[in-house]
């Protein structure tokens, strides 16, 4: 039983409204962004804004122009932490900053965090965030507003959306929800549920009318991306016997080889 | 006293990149990493990470294979230079534990890896080992401070008797001489390991299940070459001379890692059908020619050639380009052939390069003051007052 939310292209307007609602509940605030502020406010021809995720801005949408089957597509999507089944961010930090809860969100705790960034490294989704210009740098993603899960409260950007595009639910229903309305609306949909498969499965489900490719989604295997690294770990300590124990043998044997050829060379002084 | 006239140009500029790179420091602690560097979300590691922690442990691994062919295999022929090697190996280690002390967000928390364990991390395994085998090497280390220690005149010092801890560290230099191999053999492919995490975003001609293994094979072929770059240096800079024999003998067996090495690489992207990404995937296939060429095809065919292999310059050079090759390798695969988020762009800021090389000139500068102040080179002195 872990929770997720299902969010349909189809049905996002592009408010942004889930956008602010996360800035206010997490207390985000952002300077203006202008040049003065310091803050890269390029227009990137088209209305998204802020340009990429950051320390301050956990959750966005992206708008994507597009033709696709002979139809002008305007598609907002929203980014933010997808708190994978199998997260490589959880596997890679050293000190077990981040965990997947048994709930399905996957959380970070500063006080174990020594910020070495690994976890932004191995996130196939491009995720974690850090706090570049201060001298006590944490990283930063989306919770999952984990402490409004914890009251019984949807996350603030489920909450605010005025469109239900955000949903959430448990992860099994939700699929299941999702395919209903692909069966059901086969035109206005691509048949694919990302996040379903995508490196092992996320706790956030997409449903979109274009392949999620011409979005800026990553496209992944089923496989997650954790698995080569969990098996080398598995070596670790019978490596570590092993080598231990055949330098061991090695030394031994040379040492004795040695000796033999030493009581040799006496023998044959003394014989002489 | 008179050797030291020509060094002190040397050391000047040393003491200057030194400084440098402290005032550097000072600044990044003050104002945070991004005011220092040009590291981003979409390029979250960068210079330090690829050069001083991925190229600095792989160019200390002189320490680990010297010793282990010293006091394990007992090939007593390589003697002269274990003790170089290990040395550089240390301070390799202590650069990079520096280097990490810059690079990590929050330093001063470094000790959270001793207590909360993450025993799935490659990099938790890199961590622990690294702290551990600089403790390991400064123990391999001590019996030439203890050796300094006991010639010195110095009031209080000279009255202590070095020989005791000497003794001790005598006692168990092959427990601790495999404690380093071992140690060594898992941190140098964890850090192959550690790129497993990113089989999306490292280009397919590097990224393979068996990179920790690439990863420790390499690190054993470049140990010999850099040991034969350092000494070739510290020859000519201190006029001690040591015998070619050694010299070649070294040269000679690099060229087998490193055939293993590429056969690896080959077959490899064979099994997995991805061999035709070294003519199609332009531009990172130039790439990935330029480390094999200059990182392994050259040496192997150099290092065959007996005449180079007799010649003091045809080895120093060969031993050059392994080190760059491996240089190019690390490079290659945590930096240029890992993707970065769509957006960004990174070069390093030239304070990040001023960390990195105040780095590399306090490691020179304490390689020059134990060249005069200990016994490197001979040490067999205090072994004989013994017997
Ligand atoms: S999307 Fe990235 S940060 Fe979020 S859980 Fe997955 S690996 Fe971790
Ligand atoms: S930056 Fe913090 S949370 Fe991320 S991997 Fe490192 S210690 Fe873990």
């Amino acid at each position: 039983m872990t929770v997720a939310v299902l969010f349909d292209a189809n049905r996002c307007i592009g408010c942004r409204g889930c956008q602010v609602a996360c800035k206010q509940w997490n207390e985000n605030d952002e300077a203006i962004p202008t040049e003065e502020n310091g803050v890269d406010s390029k227009n990137l021809g088209s209305n998204e804004n802020p340009p990429r995720l950051s320390a301050h801005t956990w959750t966005r949408i992206r708008f994507t122009e597009l033709e696709y089957n002979g139809k002008f597509h305007w598609v907002f999507t929203k980014v933010q932490c997808m708190h994978c089944e199998h997260p490589a961010c959880v596997a890679a930090c050293p000190v077990g900053a981040l965990t997947k809860t048994a709930e399905g969100p996957v959380i970070y705790d500063d006080n174990k965090c020594f910020g070495c960034r690994y976890c932004m490294v191995a996130c196939p989704f491009g995720i974690p965030s850090f706090e570049w210009e201060d001298p006590l740098p944490w990283i930063r993603k989306c919770t999952f507003c984990m402490e409004r899960l914890n009251e019984g409260l949807e996350p603030s950007c489920v909450k605010t959306c005025p469109t239900n595009a955000l949903e959430l639910g448990e992860r099994e229903e939700l699929i299941q929800k999702a395919r209903e309305r692909i069966a059901k609306a086969p035109d206005k949909y691509v048949d694919h549920i990302y996040g379903e498969k995508e490196v092992g499965g996320t706790s956030w489900l997409y449903l979109s009318p274009v392949p999620f490719k011409e979005l800026g989604f990553p496209e992944l295997d089923s496989e997650p991306v954790t698995v080569d690294a969990e098996r080398a770990m598995g070596a670790v300590a019978p490596v570590l016997l092993g080598v231990a124990a055949t330098m061991a043998g090695i030394y031994w044997l040379c040492k004795r080889r040695e000796k033999i050829s030493q009581d040799k060379s006496t023998k044959k002084e003394t014989l002489k | 006293m008179q050797r030291r006239h020509p060094f002190s140009i040397g050391t000047s500029i040393l003491s200057i990149l030194v400084i440098l790179g402290l005032a550097v420091m000072i600044y990044r602690f003050v104002n945070g990493l991004g005011a220092i560097s040009n590291l981003s979300d979409g390029r979250p590691w960068g210079l330090w990470i690829s050069f001083d922690l991925y190229c600095g442990v792989a160019l200390a691994a002189g320490g680990f294979t010297l010793a282990g062919a010293v006091y394990i295999f007992r090939l007593e022929k390589y003697h002269p230079v274990v003790r170089p090697a290990i040395l550089t190996a240390f301070l390799g280690y202590t650069l990079v534990i520096l280097a990490l002390l810059v690079d990590l967000g929050q330093p001063w928390y470094i000790w959270h890896i001793i207590i909360n364990w993450n025993v799935h991390s490659p990099l938790f395994e890199v961590g622990m080992c690294v702290m551990t085998y600089t403790v390991v090497l400064a123990l391999e280390f001590s019996p030439a401070v203890f050796e300094g220690l006991n010639r010195s005149n110095l009031p209080v010092v000279r009255d202590i008797n070095w020989r005791v801890p000497w003794g001790v560290i005598r006692a168990i230099q092959i427990p601790l001489v495999i404690a380093g191999v071992v140690l060594s053999t898992l941190h140098q492919s964890s850090l192959g390991s550690m790129l497993l995490m990113m089989p999306t975003t490292l280009h397919a001609l590097w990224y393979s299940p068996i990179l920790p293994i690439l990863f420790l094979v390499s690190a054993i072929a470049v140990g010999p070459a850099m040991v034969i770059f350092e000494s070739t240096l510290s020859n000519r800079v201190f006029g001690h001379r040591l015998e070619t024999d050694i010299l070649s003998g070294l040269a000679k067996i690099v060229p087998y890692i490193l055939g293993l090495f590429l056969l690896l690489k080959f077959f490899e992207l064979m099994a997995v059908g991805e061999i035709g990404l070294i003519f199609t995937a332009y531009p990172y296939n130039l790439l990935w020619w330029g480390e094999i060429i200059i990182g392994s095809v050259l040496p192997i065919i150099l290092f065959s050639i007996p005449d180079i292999r007799q010649s003091r310059k045809g080895v120093f050079w060969t031993s050059v380009l392994v080190i760059m090759g491996l240089i190019f390798n690390r490079f290659n695969v945590s930096m240029l052939a890992l993707g970065m988020r769509p957006g960004y762009v990174y070069f390093p800021h030239w304070m990040e390069f001023a960390i990195s090389i105040g780095l590399v000139a306090d490691a020179l500068l304490v390689v020059w003051l134990a060249y005069r102040f200990l016994p490197i080179i001979q040490h067999e002195e205090m072994a004989e007052v013994k017997a």
